[in-house]
């Protein structure tokens, strides 16, 4: 062993080795050094906001105090019928990729445009949606700003759907079919089993990647500054809301964002670990 | 005798010898000329094979000679991937379950098959039963009960789940994962039951209970069994088929053909020279 050690070759080895292993605990701590700064920076000029006001008022106008009330339910509606709408085409399309279209070339077109859809700028799918359904609406409203975030939600879920689903050995696939059930059967009640929890961690992450999108909703929902439940008409939301209060000279609007920031925040991170967890259950 | 030419498998059969009598039994499923592809490449040619009802027959051969091929014919289970096809007779009843207009799904309840890895649902021991039985029958909950009862005890795994019936079958070990399997294929009620390598995944004690498991189901059923074990083909199969490069040597009475084989080929195989 002795002899080893002294060699040149081995300790040139084992120092490499360690830089390799200490500049990788290095980029690590970077990496993470970024989150922890951003979360402790919304915690100390969050958190001092967060007061029940924030939850039961509407956006206030300047000089006075308020809430956010008005622009957590329209996030809320709007993420909801953006899931409710993006939810089923996307686990269908998924579907499809996954299970029907193996073979076909129509498939990895389809693939292919997801995944340019996923990673498509959300301002240019707010434009689009603008173009679509605000001008000839002539309005703003909320229900553009919820169709304009299942485009956004759409790609993710195909993506996840389609992965989640092929790691659902064949074997499995075949043993089903050799009891004599239909490969539609097969498809809801053996395959969407045994990949669920996968397919809701995407629809998970879905949500959260929405719930802080602003461009898309800027071009769509727009915002409105007071009660409102009518998608057919301009609606609130946190993003925008924060986005509008952030850039504007008043203290109690920047501090309602910097609450706002800090909610959107601890709503994303929740949902990443509940989608952790149902990921690390499944393994 | 040139068997390619001839597309004649060496038939060993002066039975008398071999301890098993000829008498009695009926063909189950006769394949004729049965040639498979997968693309443009022939994997199976002109097989010509009997299997007899309530024996069990053992498919051997080294690895891609087709055998398990042959068997996925057996159910059809290439019919889920494309470019797969099978052209000759496979004869079941009757009637050839290559033609098309087959219900694929019936003959696939009436084939049953047990895999390589076990394949069990993702849903409770019981679920993995009950799901097949309530397929094809509606029956109130205590007939499934009692079903899923004798379909555990058929498989010999009922004494050690009854009492976690309701615990998911993945949690099960590997034999037992098997077992359920078979379980499974057996509630519904087939007539042929096709093994492709059950016991490849599993340690001697399990290999063990199943062979004798499937000594015991050769009274109901009619018997298909691939594998690469040949102690294991000798000790379950009354018959076995020795294959190679796609083509059918050699089928006999299994103690023949592990003693007096008719074929070198057979013969260099059994012996461990090739494969």
């Amino acid at each position: 062993m002795a002899e080893i050690r002294k060699n040149a070759l081995y300790a040139r080895r084992r120092m490499r080795d360690s830089m390799a292993t200490s500049l990788a605990y290095a980029a690590t701590l970077f990496g993470l050094g970024w989150l922890v700064l951003i979360l402790a920076v919304l915690l100390f000029h969050g958190f001092g906001g967060l007061s029940l006001s924030v939850f039961t008022e509407n956006t206030p106008p300047p000089g006075s105090d308020g809430g956010l009330l008005n622009a957590i339910v329209g996030s809320i509606v709007m993420t909801v019928l953006a899931i409710v709408i993006g939810t089923p085409i996307g686990i269908l399309a998924g579907t499809y990729l996954a299970e029907y279209g193996r073979h076909d070339k129509l498939a990895s077109v389809v693939r292919f445009i997801n995944d340019i859809l996923l990673s498509a700028p959300s301002i240019v799918i707010g434009l689009f949606i603008y173009e679509v359904m605000v001008a000839p609406m002539g309005h703003f409203s909320g229900y553009a700003g919820a169709v304009a975030l299942a485009v956004i939600v759409i790609p993710v879920v195909v993506r996840t759907t389609e992965d989640m689903l092929r790691l659902v050995p064949d074997t499995l696939r075949e043993a089903a079919a050799s009891i004599g059930l239909p490969r539609s059967h097969m498809i809801v009640r053996i395959a969407y089993r045994a990949a669920r929890a996968g397919i809701v961690t995407g629809i998970l992450l879905a949500i959260a990647r929405i719930s802080g999108e602003t461009a898309p909703l800027l071009f769509t929902a727009l915002n409105n500054q007071f009660w409102s439940v009518n998608m057919n008409a301009p609606m609130p939301s946190l993003p925008v809301v924060i986005f509008q209060f952030a850039l504007s000279p008043y203290e109690e609007w920047q501090s309602l964002a910097w609450t706002g920031a800090l909610l959107i925040t601890v709503t994303v991170l929740a949902l990443s670990i509940i989608a952790r967890s149902l990921t690390a259950r499944k393994s | 005798m040139n068997m390619a030419s001839t597309n004649m498998p060496a038939f060993s059969v002066p039975v008398a010898h071999a301890g098993v009598s000829m008498a009695g039994l009926s063909e189950k499923v006769s394949i004729r000329n049965l040639d498979f592809f997968y693309g443009d490449s022939r994997a199976l040619k002109s097989i010509n094979l009997a299997l007899y009802a309530n024996k069990t027959t053992a498919f051997i051969g080294p690895s891609g000679c087709g055998k398990s091929t042959l068997l996925r014919v057996l159910n059809r289970m290439y019919d889920l991937y494309p470019g797969q096809r099978a052209t000759g007779e496979v004869m079941f009843d009757g009637e050839n379950l290559l033609d098309p207009k087959v219900d694929i799904n019936l003959l696939r309840a009436r084939i049953g098959m047990v895999f390589q890895k076990p394949t069990p649902f993702p849903m409770s021991i019981y679920e993995n039963i009950a799901f097949g039985i309530r397929l094809y029958e509606r029956l109130p909950r205590a007939e499934i009960d009692a079903r899923v009862e004798s379909a555990l005890r058929r498989a010999a795994l009922w004494d050690e789940v009854k009492d976690k019936l309701d615990a998911s079958g993945l949690g099960l070990s590997g034999g037992q994962q098997q077992r359920l399997c078979i379980a499974r294929t057996v509630a519904v009620k087939p007539e042929v039951i096709l093994f492709d390598e059950p016991c490849s995944a599993l340690d001697p004690i399990s290999t063990a209970k199943i062979e004798e498991l499937i000594d015991e189901l050769k009274q109901d059923y009619t018997i298909v069994i691939v594998t690469h074990n040949m102690q294991q083909a000798a000790r379950v199969s009354d018959f076995t088929t020795f294959m190679y490069l796609g083509e059918l040597v050699e089928f006999g009475v299994t103690e023949k053909i592990f003693t007096a084989p008719g074929d070198k080929r057979t013969q260099a195989y059994i012996t461990g020279r090739f494969g």
